[in-house]
């Protein structure tokens, strides 16, 4: 069982790419049962957002693993030829996709680092891949170890915490003047694009009532009724900013509409309660001696530039704690891996030697009908303590191994030793037995292989 | 054993600013907590210094100065812990921990018992204790101006440091400080109108006009105008803060009239 990921993100593909492979919310299930139609493919997951679409799988084999997964790319979108699509891909298997799909995940692959979109979009896709069952033991934890190592990133560095846009960057400045936003005026003047987002943010972030106002009245009217706000005569703004805690100018204007005897008058108004002012405008709207009035805090695009880039950058170094974070959780998951892997080893050698042993004294007691029950037993014991005592060590080994960096060797010189990887090897009683025999004695003639009908009825009379 | 458990509580404030003042100048938050931890430890030593002394000594005997300031560190130290776990802001450990350290290196730097009045009644005790308590208020105050004016030239500075990250929004410091005046201001006067009957008890006149009175009164009186002006006038946010500061500095000076006082009472 190997955990693959195949896949392609902003990174790599550009946009006309992405969009075409992005499978629909509503066309995901069916993606998915697909998927795992495929031969080998036993477990996965396919996630796809605007910046990504990745494919993650338990396969049997990498290799043929990966080819099957872009077959499935390129058959999802007919649009989309597999020559088209390769040079785009990437492919990962093992500690390093498990490592790509905890920092897609911690947000340290995204466009912008720290976004906390993504770790929603993984969880829907996850509880897709749940209804639709697609998931088994080993996926079921690795995303779910996914998301709690997105969440302890979360809490444990400031990725997520700083302001990495300029209209959320008012938020936050907002943030360091008014403790609650809720109750307070935001005076919108002017409507620029970014204006309107910042507006946004703060009314997402609690600001209880919205005065806006334009040079155009029917304008202010609309955005008033788009915010949920009212509007306010141009000429009689300057009048009204008392009443407003923030003051959001963006106009077109190409001389300072707010002067600093204006604010001070707003403040004195206000009775020195602090006004948060912000001048999104180039030319700048607001006059720049606002500086100097107490209780009254301007920033113009600069600032709030400024102030993103400071994110920015310590956003990229909080990344460097979390990467940290990705590699000891990696390791840790690994070594859960691994031990699933031996599990199913010692299983698989146990039921090996015992149908062989099996095998070998019916034949054997077929021949010998004239012994007693007693000696019956006696024989069955021998042959059960010469191949528990042959595989003693090897069984000890594994166990031992599980950890260490040779482990899956350890059990990969298993599996060949004892051809473990060969199908239905311990479940089907006519096929073990016929296997196996040939198997530890090649040189016997086919045909005792193809009778196993009355060797296998002795140990029924013998019980 | 009581001055054992004091310099326990008092090494324990020490260490904590330490670690409060490296937690507000660094961008880590793993600090936070271990201040707060040790700060808490510090607390409960302080605790049980404090009762040691007000178990040992007499109930008659009027409680000294070096008890006073020991109890207004104390105070500080719950302020700050109340504050703390009910808005979770912990810088604010970085201003509160050292006031209390410098009352409390005061209080043992003082001679232990010298009463500054003869012991009368219980009312030197309500006096004490209340004068206590408005201190508290009008340092709080203090601690929150002080962070009002820093975060304000931050702001205005637009200097977007480690510090402006960690100290809160301009309008709670400007609310905590209102609070901790419209509370200490009450206690303040009860503690004065206590005091003046202790006077009057012990000396037979209710005002001597000594340092501490003078200075008591002054203080009253300024804090009265802080709050009229905050209430009517709209003296709050940068002015409240400096105010608050001045203010403090006769809190100061009359706590010093009070040593004063106790002084020239021995000569």
């Amino acid at each position: 069982m190997h955990l693959i990921v195949v896949g392609l993100s902003h990174k790599t593909a550009p946009v006309e790419i992405r969009e075409r492979l992005a499978v629909p919310e509503s066309r995901l299930g069916e993606a998915l049962t697909r998927l795992c139609s495929y031969p080998g493919v036993k477990e996965g997951i396919l996630l796809s957002t605007c910046n990504r679409v990745e494919v993650y799988s338990v396969v049997e084999d990498v290799d043929t693993g990966y080819g099957r997964i872009q077959e499935f790319l390129a058959d999802t979108h007919l649009s989309l030829s597999s020559e088209q699509l390769t040079p785009h891909l990437y492919w990962h298997t093992g500690d390093r996709a498990i490592a790509h799909l905890f920092r897609v995940a911690s947000s340290l692959d995204s466009m912008i680092i720290g976004e906390s979109q993504i770790l929603g979009q993984l969880k829907d896709a996850f509880e897709v891949a749940l209804a639709h069952k697609t998931t088994g033991v080993i996926m079921n934890k690795v995303v779910k170890k996914a998301i709690s190592v997105a969440k302890r990133v979360r809490t444990e560095t400031k990725i997520a915490e700083m302001a990495v846009s300029v209209s959320y960057a008012a938020v936050e400045l907002a943030k360091k003047i008014f403790s609650n936003l809720h109750e307070k005026t935001v005076l919108l003047v002017g409507a620029g694009e970014m204006a309107k987002l910042a507006a946004k943010h703060l009314i997402a972030n609690g600001v209880g009532h919205v005065r806006i106002t334009t040079r155009t009245p029917q304008h202010a009217v609309e955005l008033a009724e788009r915010f949920g706000g009212i509007a306010v005569p141009f000429d009689q703004f300057k009048d009204d900013m008392a009443s407003a805690d923030i003051v959001l100018v963006s106009t077109g204007a190409a001389h300072y509409l707010v002067g600093a005897e204006d604010v001070h008058r707003a403040v004195q108004e206000r009775m020195n309660r602090p006004m948060f002012l912000i001048d999104i405008s180039v030319p700048r709207n607001i006059d720049p001696a606002v500086r100097h009035v107490d209780n009254a805090f301007l920033f113009d695009i600069d600032d709030l530039k400024h102030r993103v880039e400071q994110n920015r950058a310590e956003r990229v170094h909080e990344a460097e704690k979390a990467e940290r974070m990705v590699i000891e959780e990696v390791t840790m998951i690994l070594d859960w891996m691994k031990s699933l892997e031996v599990t199913p080893t010692i299983v698989a050698l146990r039921n090996r030697v015992e149908d062989i042993k099996r095998a070998e004294v019916e034949k054997v007691l077929g021949r010998l009908g004239h012994l007693s029950a007693q000696d019956r037993e006696l024989v069955e014991g021998l042959a059960s303590s010469i191949v528990n005592k042959l595989i003693h060590r090897t069984m000890v080994t594994l166990k031992n191994e599980v950890n260490s960096s040779s482990g899956p060797a350890f059990v990969e010189a298993a599996r060949q030793f004892y051809a473990l990887d060969r199908p239905a090897a311990s479940t089907q009683q006519t096929g073990t037995y016929s296997e196996s025999s040939r198997y530890l004695t090649d040189s016997r003639p086919q045909s005792e292989a193809d009778e196993p009908t009355p060797e296998t009825s002795v140990p029924k009379r013998a019980r | 054993m009581a001055a054992v458990c004091f310099m326990i509580a008092l090494s324990l404030y020490i260490v904590a600013t330490v670690s409060f003042l490296s937690y507000s100048l660094r961008r880590s938050e793993a600090l936070s907590n271990v201040s707060l931890s040790i700060t808490a430890v510090g607390f409960a030593f302080h605790t049980i210094t404090l009762i040691m002394r007000m178990t040992g000594a007499s109930s008659s005997a009027p409680p000294s100065f070096s008890d006073a300031l020991s109890f207004f560190s104390w105070m500080i130290i719950l302020v700050l812990l109340i504050v703390e776990f009910r808005h979770r802001i912990h810088v604010l450990g970085s201003f509160m921990v050292p006031l209390a350290i410098v009352s409390l290196i005061s209080a043992a730097a003082l001679p232990e018992s010298e009463p500054t009045l003869q012991p009368v009644f219980k009312t030197l005790w309500f006096h004490v204790t209340l004068s206590m308590l408005g201190t508290v208020g009008f340092a709080v105050a203090f601690v929150a101006g002080v962070m009002y004016l820093i975060q304000d030239r931050l702001l205005k500075s637009k200097q977007f440091n480690v510090l402006y990250s960690k100290l809160p929004a301009l309008d709670f410091l400007d609310h905590l400080n209102q609070q901790s005046i419209v509370l200490g201001f009450p206690l303040l006067t009860l503690g004065i109108v206590t005091g003046a009957i202790s006077a009057e008890l012990a000396r037979g006149s209710y005002v001597s006009w000594n340092p501490e009175q003078t200075w008591a009164v002054v203080t009253w009186l300024f804090y009265f105008v802080v709050l009229l002006g905050r209430l009517t006038i709209g003296w709050r946010a940068k002015r409240a803060a400096y105010l608050t500061v001045v203010g403090f500095a006769c809190v100061i000076l009359t706590l010093v009239g009070v040593l004063l006082k106790g002084h020239s009472a021995l000569s």
